[in-house]
């Protein structure tokens, strides 16, 4: 008998989707117990389509040979002191961020991932999540190694593992993750799955890679776009998930309206200091954040959303604000790590002239108008010898956790700022955006561990300043951090081009 | 008219993926950055198994795509013979 | 003029990162260690969840076993991804050689009939059993303490999905790939009196809590259990009968369980060797699961290979655990 031939989707199917069974001994329920408490009704989990139907022979076979082209870019790198390459030693703190910032977030999305690869009732959107925890374990790792080179010459990476659960600006970005882990496995995968992979990793992976490339930094760009393969898996499970809920049951098309709100939200706001990374940190420019932004953001996200209108989903509130702040969320962060420049885990400088006039350029409508006279008024202060550093502590927004430094876009001289009240206490806001994610749950938020209240409530050592960075961060103070002027790395860098 | 879009790495095999796209998908439009290449059309976009074997001259898996790609936009549909990219308008 | 970079001023500021000289000091660290060593967020969560709102979302608690330092597990194996990967890679390479080589030649054609109704009986169900186990472990990753641990599981997890798929296949070599057999075979799963107290148990492990526990029950005494039941005796039994071409089929089960008790094996000792508390506690779970599955697996076991089966892979069982210090 000859056996029949089997596609792609018919192979899938079998070796997999049966896997599961009706129980009739225990209780289901106590099995996979958090798939009703968010209030999404799912009728047939067998409804689920897979996108990619990759089976673990072929996941094993394809990720390997990923992996040994991988790390043979990363053995040639080392070998060949490659770090000599890049096109400028400031940019190594673009990637000083991305070690301490953006690689705890990877982990963060293995450990999410694994979480709904267990919790989930239906075993092909299981076994999709679990793929994807693996994968994202990956990048944590491969991450880890292509810094480990940089590491060995450069300051700011060593502490890394310590700082991500410390240092103000890294809660940004770790509360961003916990705030999609603590919610149920639906949520999570509407935040991570969906807004954040579909939309806004691009804008990391994609442009901001490019430019890694462009700044002959090898070792990040083959991580980046090799981790990004992955992510179209990713982004596609995304897709999916949302089609399946809203196909689901039409009660699931407001609760997933209601997560793309704030989840795009908190994305793009975590994602200025990817914006600061594009315009202020890669010496040699591919594109600005704005044109990024439009390309990633605008184009491919309103192409999604399009999509999306036949099952009654709208663009994200707030996309109007979003739009509007393109023009201006890089500016305002850069200036605010240069002034506080003695608490950031990376060097900070003043954009040379010849990237101020490209940032002209770029930012026709914001940037001679509100941002360069600071920096020339920096660059005054600097040659007087008085290079400016902010000595107190920000205000920082209670859901978001960034300063209180993003300002109202229709007067971008006015810091924008909201309250709230919630049991007797006042809590500060960015944005609208930010306070209106906390009044929806408000009992999760005022848990948040805000970095400037732990420091004031003695959390973080002290008593001064200098003690936190030094003692409670582990910052090597005058190494990690400070102007990049003066600093050990422009010293050795100069040394090794044999420059005075 | 939303469009769909897909990055390959800029290295050899991708440049014979290129081609079979090209051949298949005739209003494209190719964008070429550091390291990568970004083809965009018009809601669909089709890589076929058969036309990268052709200008591979061998054999070809829909799935090595992944080994070139950095990533795509629109709804995936991939079985043993194609890679489709659709936006429904 | 040429310009010579003179080694020296190459020298390195630092060997490793900070975490990894405080722990081994400051010298070049290994792959495995910079991808596993401290990398978990261990302090300052922002938020309890909403699924587990007593603890933190990344918390030691969530079992009962206690550990100075979590990364004292370190794998045998010392995998990580590109390791890990790497090194399935190779095996699935093997592997699909065998299986198209089974196909290719027909080699059902010339099983017994007997046989081939056996392998469904027996062999193929047997995939129900590997997806729990991947839920299993899965459920120890996601809520597990310590990346040398819960990037093992994750890895363990994955390889039980592969062992699940490949079972299948046999399953579809057997039916010319109408997918009756693994129908068939999932109906014995659902009804035949002798899998059930499997089945049962395979429900309850679903909805045990406690990760180590789990462990436990899972990849210590299942695993040593099934494996020798299934893929050592069973096999052995095959070849008896003329059916020793499955052999090929179910290599790659074997090297894998080979592979990973060597893990097990450490991590099990690892833990004993802590302290007396962590001791009498696992002696406990070992007591409670040795009798539950041998239980479990009481029927299937007469039924695939008669009465003495199951005590051989018992005192298997058994040898390993006095290794690891539990008699």
């Amino acid at each position: 008998m000859a056996a029949k031939k089997l596609n792609m989707k018919e192979k899938y199917r079998l070796l997999t989707r049966d896997l599961d069974w009706e129980f009739s001994y225990a209780d289901r329920k106590k099995a996979f117990p958090f798939e009703e408490f968010e209030g999404i009704k799912i009728t047939d989990w067998s409804k689920w389509e897979d996108p990619f139907r990759l089976t673990m022979d072929s996941y094993w076979k394809y990720q390997a040979e990923k992996e040994k082209k991988l790390y043979a870019i990363f053995d040639a790198f080392s070998q060949n002191n490659a770090h000599l390459n890049v096109s400028d030693p400031r940019y190594i703190n673009a990637i000083k961020i991305f070690l301490t910032g953006i690689t705890p977030l990877e982990y963060q999305a293995y450990q999410g991932f694994a979480h709904t690869g267990r919790q989930f009732g239906g075993v092909g959107a299981r076994v999709a999540c679990q793929m994807q925890s693996l994968d994202e374990l990956r990048h944590v790792q491969t991450q880890v190694h292509a810094m480990s080179h940089y590491n060995k010459f450069f300051d700011g990476f060593k502490e890394w593992t310590h700082m991500q659960d410390r240092v103000w600006y890294l809660s940004v970005a770790k509360s961003f993750f916990n705030d999609a882990r603590s919610g149920g496995p639906f949520e999570f995968l509407v935040a991570i799955g969906f807004s954040f992979e579909y939309v806004l990793t691009n804008l990391v992976f994609v442009p901001f890679m490019s430019g890694a490339a462009y700044n002959g930094d090898m070792a990040t760009v083959t991580f980046g776009f090799s981790a990004q393969s992955d992510e179209a898996r990713h982004m596609t499970l995304g897709l999916e998930v949302i089609k399946f809920l809203l196909e689901q049951h039409e009660d699931n098309v407001p609760i997933v309206q209601k997560w793309i709100d704030k989840w795009f939200w908190r994305g793009s706001r975590l994602l200025s200091v990817v914006a600061m990374m594009m315009d202020y940190m890669l010496p040699n420019k591919v594109m600005s954040w704005k044109e990024g932004w439009e390309v990633y953001f605008e184009e491919a996200g309103g192409a999604l959303f399009k999509d999306l209108a036949r099952y009654g989903i709208r663009m994200p509130k707030y996309a109007e604000q979003i739009r509007k702040e393109k023009e201006h969320i890089s500016h305002q962060t850069w200036w605010t790590f240069y002034t506080y420049g003695q608490a950031a885990g990376f060097h900070t400088w003043i954009p040379t002239d010849e990237e101020l006039d490209w940032l002209s350029e770029k930012y026709p409508n914001t940037f001679d108008k509100y941002y360069r006279p600071r920096w020339e008024y920096a660059k005054k202060l600097e040659a007087e010898g008085k290079r400016f550093y902010n000595g107190t502590l920000p205000q920082l927004c209670t859901t978001c956790q960034i300063p209180l430094l993003f300002t109202e876009m229709d007067d971008p001289t006015l810091t924008a700022h909201r309250c709230s009240h919630y049991k007797g206490d006042q809590y500060h806001f960015c944005s609208d955006g930010c306070k209106d994610v906390f009044e929806e749950e408000p009992e999760k938020y005022v848990q948040s561990w805000l970095p400037v209240h732990q420091i004031y409530q003695g959390n973080c050592g002290g008593p001064g300043l200098p003690e936190i960075l030094q003692d409670y961060y582990r910052f090597e103070m005058g190494a990690d951090n400070m102007d990049m002027k003066g600093s050990p790395d422009e010293a050795r860098w100069k040394q090794w081009k044999g420059v005075a | 008219m939303s469009k769909v879009y897909l990055v390959l790495q800029d290295n050899d095999v991708s440049r014979y993926i290129l081609e079979a796209v090209e051949e298949d998908n005739p209003e494209i439009t190719i964008i070429h950055n550091p390291a990568m290449i970004r083809i965009e059309a018009e809601n669909y976009m089709v890589v076929n198994r058969e036309t990268v074997e052709e200008k591979l001259g061998r054999d070809w898996d829909v799935q090595e795509l992944h080994l070139n790609l950095v990533t795509l936009g629109g709804n995936v549909d991939e079985d043993d013979e194609r890679l489709t990219l659709t936006w429904n308008e | 003029m040429s310009i010579e970079i003179k080694t020296s001023t190459l020298e390195p500021v630092r060997n490793t990162f900070a975490n990894l000289q405080r722990r081994f000091g400051d010298k070049p660290a290994t792959r495995y260690q910079e991808a596993t060593y401290d990398i978990q967020p261990l302090v300052n969560f922002h938020y309890r969840p909403l699924w587990d709102q007593d603890r933190e979302l990344t918390d030691a608690s969530r079992t009962a076993l206690q550990m100075n330092d979590w990364y004292a597990f370190k794998d045998p194996r010392q995998f990580y991804y590109g390791t890990y990967v790497q090194q399935r890679a190779k095996m699935q390479e093997n592997a699909e050689n065998n299986y198209g080589f089974f196909e290719k030649r027909d080699l059902t054609r010339l099983l017994p009939e007997t046989v081939k109704g056996q392998l469904i009986r027996f062999l193929v169900p047997l995939r129900h059993v590997e997806h729990t186990a991947n839920l299993n472990n899965m459920y120890c990753s996601s809520y597990g303490f310590g990346t040398a641990l819960t990037q093992a599981f994750l890895y363990n997890g994955m390889d039980r999905l592969g062992v699940a798929q490949y079972l299948s296949r046999i399953g579809l070599l057997l039916d010319g790939n109408t997918g009756e057999a693994l129908e068939e075979a999932k109906q014995l799963w659902m009804e035949a009196p002798y899998w059930q107290p499997l089945r049962k148990l395979c429900e309850e492990m679903l909805t045990t809590e406690d990760w180590f526990e789990l462990f436990i029950a899972q990849d210590v005494v299942m695993d040593s259990l099934v494996y020798d039941l299934f893929f050592e005796q069973y096999d052995a039994a095959l070849t008896e009968q003329g059916a020793q071409d499955i052999g090929m089929l179910t290599e790659f089960m074997r090297d894998w369980a080979k592979d990973t008790n060597r893990w097990v094996d450490a991590v099990l000792k690892i833990a004993v060797a802590e302290s007396d508390a962590n001791k009498t506690l696992i002696t406990g779970w070992i007591e409670s699961w040795r009798g539950q599955v041998a239980e479990a697996l009481s029927a299937v076991s007469r039924e695939m290979l008669g009465e003495e089966a199951l005590n051989m892979a018992l005192q298997n069982l058994d040898k390993r655990l006095a290794k690891a210090g539990i008699k």
